[in-house]
C-alpha cells in the first residue's frame, strides 16, 4: 500500500484499502472557514445538536478578517457564538491568519493524519505526511455530527524532481511547470506524492507550495514523504505522538512523471487558466498594476524574504501598487522581527490583515477592469481578484516582487542570480 | 427523484470553475434564494435572466474545478437545475452537487453533441441522454449504488437525519 492508502486504512479501521474502494474514515480534525455558514445550517437542518467531538473541530474567520460588510460581520459574528456554545476551543478568530498556515504554526498538523477543511487548498498538509483534503459545507456538517465521512481512495500519480533548482526559480515556478505541462484537469479524483532530490532539499515552506497547487490539477490530496526536514520543523510545534506511514516497495502508481529543474527560467500562469503555463519572459514588459504578495500558496515568511531582498532600499513603480498580505500572524510577526516588513513599506508596499484577502476576490486589493496583476496566489480564474476582466498573472513571490518594481512584468533571475 | 427529466440545455466551455459559477463577491450570502441570483454570473451574465427551472447545464471537462464554496451547487440548486452534465468534474463541485440532491452525470465527449437550446431527455437509471433536436443519444457514465442512494434519498442530509436519529 501507499502511505496515503495506510492513512485511510487505519482512519477506517481496515488492515488494508485498495484504490477506488469507499471507506469511513475518523478525522482527526475538521476545519471550517467563514465562508461555510452554510455547515453550520446544514448541521441544523440534519438535526444536529451536539457537535460530535468539539474538540477536532476548529474554525477559522480568515477569508473575511476582519469583516468589510454587515453580512459579513454577521456571519462571523453566528461562527463565534456557534464555537462558544458546542466548546469549540480553536476559534481562531479575525488576527490569526489563513486556515492553512495557522494549522501548521500552531503545531495542529502531524503526520498520519486525516485533516479536512471547507477549503480547497487542504492538499497543502500532503507537505507534512498528512491527508489534507477540501470538502464543501454539508460535508463537513456530516463530521460534526459523526465525526467521520466517506472517501473514495485515489489513484496516485508520483511527480519526480530531478535536477538543481537555479537561482530565481522557487517551487512555485517548479509547480506552475508541472501543471502547464500535466493540464489543470490532470489529477481529478486522484492523488500527487512529489519524489525527488530536489524535493529532499527543500524547506518545508516549499514543500507547501507543492502541496498547495496540486489543487490547480484537480487533486484530492497530496503527499511528501516525511524526513529529516519535517521532523525538525515539527519538533518544536506538535504537541503529541505520531505515526510517520511509508508506502511499501512495489506499490504501482497510477502514473510517473518525472521533470528535470536544472534548466527551468521562471514560470507565469496567464489569463485565465492556471494551466495557461510559460517563461516568464513571454510577457517581458507588459504594464502591471497591482503585484500581490500572500495568501495559503505565497504569503510565508520565505516569500516575504525573497520580497524584501529584491526591494531593499528601492521604491517601486509609480504607477504599480504592491499589496503585501502576510499568511498568519506569525508571519507577520517574523516579518517585522526579520525587517521585512520595513523594508516593503518603506519601498512602497501596502500590508493589510493576515488573511485571504483579494485572493477570491472580496475585499482588500479588488482589481479593476482591465488592470493586470502578477499574484503569488494560486487561481487566475475569470473575475477571481475582481473584475471579469483584470487580467491575472500567477508566479512566484520573486516574480511579484520585481513585477512591483519595475512596474511591468520582469524575470526576477537578474536580481537574484548572484546567490550562493 | 424522478427517473426521467427533460429541459433545455445550457453548454458551457472547459475548466468553468465555481468562481465563475459563483462570483467571490457573493460568497458572504447565505441565503439559497439571494444565492440563487447570481448563478453562473462570472460565465454569463443573462444566465439567471434566461434559465428556466428544470433547465439543464453542459459543461465540457472539470466542470466545478477550484474553490470548495459550496455557493456553487446551493445556486444551482436554487434555480432548479434539472442535471448538470458535464465531460468531467471538479472534484468537490461533484460531492457538493450530489449532496445536495443535483444530478451530475459525467458524460465525455457530450460537448460535441449539444447545443444551447436543445431540448434533451437525460435517464438516471440507463444514462441515456437524447438530444431532442437531433435525435442523437449519447450514453452518461451510470452513477454508482452510493450516490444514486443519495440522490433518491433527495440528498445526504435526509439521510444523516435518519442515521442520526437511530443513533
Amino acid at each position: 500500500m501507499h502511505a496515503i492508502e495506510k492513512i485511510l486504512a487505519k482512519a477506517a479501521g481496515k488492515s488494508s484499502v485498495a484504490t477506488g474502494e469507499i471507506v469511513n474514515c475518523k478525522v482527526d480534525l475538521a476545519g471550517i472557514n467563514d465562508l461555510y455558514l452554510q455547515t453550520i445550517r446544514s448541521f441544523y437542518e440534519m438535526g444536529g445538536n451536539k457537535v460530535h467531538d468539539p474538540k477536532k473541530v476548529i474554525v477559522f474567520l480568515d477569508h473575511y478578517a476582519p469583516a468589510s460588510t454587515i453580512q459579513q460581520a454577521d456571519n462571523q459574528k453566528q461562527f463565534r457564538e456557534f464555537s462558544w456554545q458546542q466548546n469549540i476551543e480553536y476559534l481562531m478568530d479575525i488576527d490569526q491568519g489563513v486556515c492553512h498556515q495557522v494549522l501548521v504554526d500552531k503545531g495542529l498538523v502531524f503526520p498520519g493524519m486525516v485533516l479536512v477543511v471547507t477549503d480547497s487548498h487542504t492538499t497543502t498538509h500532503g507537505a507534512v505526511g498528512a491527508f489534507g483534503t477540501g470538502v464543501g459545507a454539508t460535508d463537513l456538517a456530516t463530521i460534526l455530527m459523526t465525526g467521520q465521512l466517506w472517501f473514495r481512495v485515489p489513484e496516485i500519480i508520483r511527480i519526480d524532481l530531478q535536477g538543481k533548482i537555479p537561482p530565481g526559480v522557487f517551487a512555485k515556478d517548479i509547480i506552475l511547470r508541472v501543471i502547464g505541462e500535466l493540464g489543470a484537469d490532470y489529477a481529478v479524483y486522484k492523488a500527487v506524492e512529489f519524489t525527488g532530490p530536489v524535493v529532499a532539499d527543500l524547506s518545508m515552506s516549499e514543500r507547501m507550495v507543492l502541496c498547495n497547487m496540486t489543487t490547480e490539477m484537480g487533486a484530492k490530496t497530496s503527499y511528501i514523504q516525511p524526513d529529516a526536514i519535517t521532523q525538525e520543523y515539527l519538533a518544536n510545534k506538535v504537541n503529541q505522538d505520531y505515526e510517520i506511514m511509508t508506502t511499501s516497495p512495489g506499490y504501482h502508481y497510477h502514473a510517473e512523471h518525472t521533470f528535470d529543474v536544472s534548466t527551468l527560467k521562471p514560470q507565469l500562469a496567464a489569463p485565465h487558466s492556471v494551466d495557461n503555463v510559460d517563461d516568464i519572459t513571454k510577457y517581458a514588459g507588459r504594464p502591471v498594476q497591482q503585484a500581490f504578495l500572500g495568501t495559503c500558496t505565497g504569503g510565508r515568511t520565505s516569500d516575504l524574504a525573497v520580497a524584501a531582498k529584491i526591494l531593499k532600499g528601492k521604491q517601486i513603480h509609480p504607477h504599480t501598487r504592491l499589496v503585501v498580505v502576510p499568511a498568519s500572524k506569525q508571519v507577520f510577526l517574523e516579518a517585522i522581527e526579520k525587517g521585512y516588513m520595513e523594508t516593503l513599506i518603506k519601498a512602497g508596499a501596502t500590508f493589510v490583515t493576515p488573511g485571504c484577502a483579494a485572493c477570491l476576490g472580496t475585499h482588500q486589493g479588488m482589481l479593476a477592469s482591465g488592470e493586470t496583476c502578477v499574484t503569488s496566489s494560486s487561481r487566475n480564474f475569470p473575475g477571481r481578484m475582481g473584475h471579469n476582466r483584470a487580467e491575472i498573472f500567477v508566479g512566484s513571490p520573486a516574480s511579484v516582487a520585481a513585477a512591483a518594481l519595475n512596474g511591468c512584468i520582469t524575470d526576477p533571475t537578474q536580481y537574484l542570480a548572484k546567490e550562493d | 427523484m424522478q427517473t426521467e427529466i427533460s429541459g433545455r440545455a445550457f453548454v458551457f466551455g472547459i475548466n468553468i470553475d465555481t468562481d465563475q459559477i459563483y462570483p467571490g463577491r457573493y460568497l458572504d450570502l447565505t441565503d439559497p434564494a439571494d444565492v440563487g441570483r447570481h448563478a453562473m454570473e462570472g460565465a454569463d451574465e443573462s444566465f439567471v435572466k434566461n434559465f428556466q427551472a428544470g433547465d439543464i447545464i453542459v459543461a465540457g471537462t472539470n466542470f466545478g474545478c477550484g474553490s470548495s464554496r459550496e455557493h456553487a451547487a446551493v445556486t444551482l440548486k436554487a434555480v432548479g437545475v434539472g442535471a448538470v452534465i458535464a465531460e468531467s468534474f471538479g472534484r468537490i463541485f461533484f460531492r457538493n452537487a450530489i449532496n445536495l440532491g443535483i444530478p451530475a452525470l459525467i458524460c465525455p465527449g457530450i460537448s460535441r453533441y449539444v447545443h444551447t437550446g436543445d431540448k434533451l431527455a437525460v435517464n438516471f437509471e440507463s444514462g441515456e441522454i437524447r438530444n431532442e433536436a437531433t435525435g442523437q443519444t449519447i450514453k452518461a457514465q451510470p452513477l454508482s449504488a452510493y450516490i444514486m442512494n443519495i440522490l433518491s434519498s433527495g440528498g445526504i442530509k435526509p439521510l444523516i437525519r435518519q442515521q442520526y436519529q437511530q443513533s
